[in-house]
């Protein structure tokens, strides 16, 4: 593992609210190959990549429910394979079902490589969208090259991408990752309705909590 | 918040001073149970008073005091459960010589089940070193007695394992370092106030105990 002093006296003086010297820091490009990737504000990175149906999609042929230009892509890394994703599969089919007719459908990317795992190959892919009945797209990132451009380290790992195609929220769906029922703030929800009011959502990243992608 | 740490100190603090009451003649019996019960009282009112700054005789005591193990929830099968970061966060701060090395961990992480024999290895070798290996489970509630129980039963883990169930993860994985973005595995090394986390996989032995060698 490569070790880097990144050092930053101000990252641990969060810690534990006292200031904690840090004996170094590492850098984890290493096992991310793709960080730092893009922030809130940046341009939101194209694609092309197969759906379950076949088809191909980028930003500029993916629609919303009513077959018009989206007002925003709700971009979600996620697989079949995590826990964390599976627990979130009911999340983003309501998501969908919610907001597409408003013009923010949900854009599902699998970025796992199916050699590493297994479950996550185009097939097993269109049998989980089936039996699950996802209504939104699932593109399969097939030369594992869209989540590091994004800098996406985990399934799920949400990108609310504006009608301009910049980011405008990075993080987690909701605010209890694991338990649906935990749920109390709905953090794509909100980033979403805040866009509508023509404002930045607050809060603008969250921490993505799930399995890492798998891209090698 | 803080209250329910140092209830659970407070708690095992009596918890062994009734231990070693057996080995105190009687006459003096009386005598330490009334200074036990009086640190007991004197640290909770210190703690439900904050901002009053005067030193007391318990709070003396309690720095002087050895740093106890918070009290767990519930257990499964002799496994501490801790319900909320709160409960454990006291395993954080411990401030002595000892050198912990908390591993992030569930039993659906591959990554996390192929590093692990590492940390138990490193249990096993350091008995006369001041280090102690945690692992802390991150598996899922309804997992505990379906999942973890028996693989900690049939791997014979010699190391500490603990549970957190805390979904809300966004509101402690900054508290246990900024720096980490919540995936698994991640090992949070620490000795009073100097600390370090490693967010991503040993690949090897070597690589650990390159890691924890400063600290020692």
């Amino acid at each position: 593992m490569k070790q880097l002093i990144l050092f930053t006296l101000t990252l641990g003086l969060f810690s534990f609210g006292v200031p904690i010297p840090m004996v170094h820091q590492v850098d984890d490009s290493a096992a991310y190959p793709g960080l730092p990737g893009i922030s809130v504000g940046d341009k939101a990175p194209d694609f092309n990549l197969k759906n379950i149906d076949g088809k191909q999609y980028s930003f500029d042929n993916i629609k919303d429910a009513n077959g018009e230009a989206p007002k925003g892509f709700v971009l979600v890394f996620t697989c079949n394979t995590c826990p964390y994703a599976q627990a979130n599969e009911q999340r983003l089919i309501d998501l969908h079902t919610a907001y597409a007719p408003k013009g923010y459908p949900v854009v599902a990317i699998q970025p796992n490589n199916p050699a590493s795992k297994p479950g996550d190959s185009f097939e097993a892919m269109k049998a989980n969208a089936k039996a699950k009945g996802f209504p939104f797209l699932y593109l399969f990132d097939d030369k594992q090259e869209v989540s590091p451009k994004y800098g996406a380290t985990k399934t799920p790992e949400v990108y609310l991408v504006d009608a301009n195609r910049i980011v405008r929220y990075h993080g987690a769906i909701d605010d209890s990752p694991r338990d649906a029922e935990g749920v109390g703030e709905k953090f794509v929800e909100k980033a979403i309705e805040a866009i509508e009011a023509g404002e930045d959502p607050k809060p603008q990243t969250t921490k993505a909590v799930g399995c890492g992608i798998k891209n090698t | 918040m803080k209250i329910t740490y140092l209830y659970g100190e407070n708690r095992k603090k009596v918890d062994s001073r009734k231990m070693h009451l057996n080995s105190i003649p009687a006459p003096f019996k009386f005598l330490a149970i009334t200074l036990a019960l009086t640190v007991t009282t004197g640290c909770k009112n210190e703690n439900s008073k904050v901002n009053d700054a005067k030193p007391t005789l318990a709070s003396k005591v309690n720095k002087e005091l050895p740093n106890h193990w918070p009290l767990p929830d519930t257990y499964v099968e002799g496994i501490p459960v801790y319900d909320t970061f709160t409960g454990i966060e006291p395993m954080f701060q411990f401030d002595n010589d000892t050198t912990y090395v908390v591993n992030f961990w569930a039993t659906w992480c591959k990554p996390c089940i192929k590093e692990l024999p590492y940390f138990e290895e490193f249990n096993s070798n350091r008995k006369t070193e001041k280090v102690k290996v945690v692992l802390v489970s991150l598996d899922f509630p309804r997992h505990l007695e379906t999942k973890l129980v028996p693989f900690v039963r049939e791997q014979q883990l010699k190391s500490k394992v603990v549970v957190l169930l805390d979904g809300k993860y966004n509101d402690w994985i900054d508290k246990v370092s900024p720096e980490w973005s919540g995936a698994i595995p991640a090992t949070y090394i620490y000795k009073g106030r100097q600390n370090h986390l490693v967010p991503s996989p040993f690949e090897t032995m070597e690589e650990l105990i390159e890691v924890v060698k400063p600290f020692l």
